[in-house]
């Protein structure tokens, strides 16, 4: 088993034994194979590709095909210890209303994504006036997934203009963190815990 | 290893009457099945398999009357997605149809086939004999229970109404409920029957008479289209034309004839069924389905359905499916999110429409074995 991403790390290795948790983006189910087996938790997953789904099924893991967007609702609320969305959120259509979903479903939840202020990204824009392309940001502007590029000051505001509590940050650049000072600029990528 | 063809034939004949949900009472209640593989000494490795509308319990050993290999032969046997080297598969002819369980063409008290005197029955009722069954074969829960089309209706309502008796619980192709337009299809399907006037009343067992076979076969004819879809139909035939008898092929014959391929196909489909099913179980069967709606059962929210259910779930449906189209599945996998269950849910792509559950989908091959052998 290859090891984990390192914002999944941070992930598992800060969720409570046997805690409820809805893996929302789940891909492959890598984070709830480590949830389940490190942590014992009760790990269920929703991911928008079919082949992920088949994956996740296939090796035993209980994943919805779904969409972040649209399926969240149908979750009551507070039915898991904590929602997970994890390098997703920049991908949906409405991260603001995806926020409020995961922290009405999740007593708690953990959002990671890569920071779009990133003094490479800034750099790149900056020098070559052309729309970067990064180890975390790896595809070109027009098929790129990603439609809503967040940096971690704009998340940050975000989450306060909703009242949602931060209860918690990694920043980390490759897989060390950095402070939470110069985050904006030295981190690649955050994840953050949230409560409502 | 085992053959599946020499799998067992058995009939059970259940001791206790038989309360139906019309408050019907049926009694000396016979359920034919097949089982496949061995119970193990826990009996903890049994896995039902429901047949769909004119399925049987077949599953994996030739049809005695058609001499085709089982309807599920490519998904269950030794070393298959429902592995009979793990597994001991059952499957029961369903309660209504006409493959040895009690039907409209099984004989009444007086002697004389029931025929339109049998009592409507609901899936529920279908259930309710495979879980007589069960508890025949002392099978007090099962590893899992699996069912596409009307099987999965069945699976949802043993899941619902019997929470306990399955451990894990896997829907293709199903729905919660039958919808307006299947409901119409079906109506499309018992007029053509009752328009026949061999139909006689439903009372055409007696000697010699021949059934009503065009009306069934129209009736078959007529479902069958809903089990392919369009574009799986534009590929197997396009707008070809038949060959001749006499060799001439592509010719229109500027009549009614079976000039298209489509045609000819969908005719011999019809033909055909009429040797192996009988029309009243047509009938029958395809109300259960009409009546089949799982929210109703449980006060009119479908989440209700599952409160007890400590069971895993899979729903599957496939994207060409428009019978039991992905909508269907999704309202399913909502109410048991909403309960709680832990629930998969993928739509797979195939192009064969709600036909695609039966056929060559290695997605499902690989999403079934996943499920049954996994996560247990």
């Amino acid at each position: 088993m290859t090891a984990l991403r390192p914002d999944l790390a941070v992930i598992a290795a800060n969720v409570a034994a046997g805690s409820r948790v809805l893996d929302i983006g789940c891909g492959d189910g890598a984070l709830m194979a480590a949830l389940r087996s490190q942590a014992g938790a009760d790990a269920r997953g929703m991911e928008i590709d079919a082949g992920g789904v088949a994956s996740c099924v296939a090796r035993g893991l209980p994943v919805i095909q779904g969409d972040a967007d649209t399926d969240l609702a149908f979750y009551p609320d507070g039915s898991f210890d904590y929602a997970i969305l994890s390098q997703t959120l920049q991908t949906t259509r409405r991260p603001d209303l995806v926020l409020d979903e995961l922290v009405r479903i999740g007593r708690k939840a953990f959002v990671s994504f890569p920071n779009f202020a990133h003094w490479r990204v800034r750099l790149s824009l900056l020098w070559g006036g052309r729309m970067p392309v990064t180890r975390l940001l790896p595809v070109a502007w027009y098929e790129t997934p990603n439609i809503h590029h967040v940096t971690i000051d704009d998340f940050r505001s975000l989450v306060a203009a909703r009242g949602i509590a931060v209860e918690r940050a990694w920043y980390l650049s490759g897989d060390r963190e950095t402070s939470a000072a110069a985050a904006n600029f030295r981190a690649e990528h955050a994840v953050f815990l949230l409560s409502r | 290893m085992p053959s599946p063809s020499a799998a067992s034939v058995q009939r059970l004949t259940l001791a206790e009457p038989l309360t139906l949900d019309s408050g019907q009472v049926l009694n000396g209640l016979e359920v034919a099945y097949e089982t496949y593989g061995s119970l193990a000494a826990d009996r903890a490795n049994a896995v039902l398999v429901c047949h769909a509308l004119t399925g049987d319990q077949y599953l994996a050993s030739p049809h005695p009357i058609t001499g085709k290999p089982g309807w599920w032969q490519r998904m269950v046997g030794p070393g298959k997605p429902i592995d009979t080297d793990r597994f001991y598969v059952i499957c029961a002819n369903v309660l209504g149809s006409c493959m040895g369980s009690t039907g409209p063409a099984s004989m009444a008290a007086d002697g004389a086939p029931f025929a339109m005197r049998f009592p409507v029955i609901t899936i529920r009722d279908m259930v309710a004999a495979q879980v007589a069954l069960l508890d025949a074969l002392g099978i007090a829960r099962l590893h899992a229970v699996v069912g596409g089309s009307m099987g999965g209706m069945q699976a949802l309502s043993l899941a619902a109404n019997f929470p306990a008796r399955a451990a894990a619980v896997l829907v293709i192709a199903s729905a919660a409920r039958q919808s307006a337009q299947n409901i119409a299809f079906h109506e499309v399907g018992r007029q053509a029957i009752m328009a026949d006037p061999a139909w006689a009343g439903g009372a055409y067992y007696a000697g010699r008479k021949k059934g009503p076979e065009a009306g069934l076969a129209v009736a078959r004819m007529a479902a069958h289209i809903t089990y392919l879809s369009e574009e799986g139909m534009h590929e197997k035939f396009g707008r070809r034309l038949q060959a001749r008898p006499d060799g001439t092929a592509g010719a229109k014959t500027f009549g009614f004839d079976a000039d298209f391929q489509v045609e000819s196909y969908l005719r011999h489909q019809g033909l055909s069924f009429t040797d192996r099913f009988d029309a009243n179980s047509y009938l029958y069967i395809t109300r259960a389905m009409d009546y089949f709606d799982l929210a109703e059962e449980h006060g009119g929210r479908l989440a209700n359905a599952f409160a007890g259910s400590d069971a895993r779930f899979c729903v599957v449906s496939f994207d060409t499916d428009w019978l039991y189209p992905t909508a269907e599945a999704r309202s399913v996998v909502h109410a048991l999110s909403a309960a709680g269950a832990a629930v998969s849910f993928v739509e797979l792509s195939a192009p064969f429409g709600h036909d695609s559950f039966l056929l060559d989908v290695p997605a499902l091959d690989r999403v079934v074995a996943g499920f049954l052998g996994n996560g247990g």
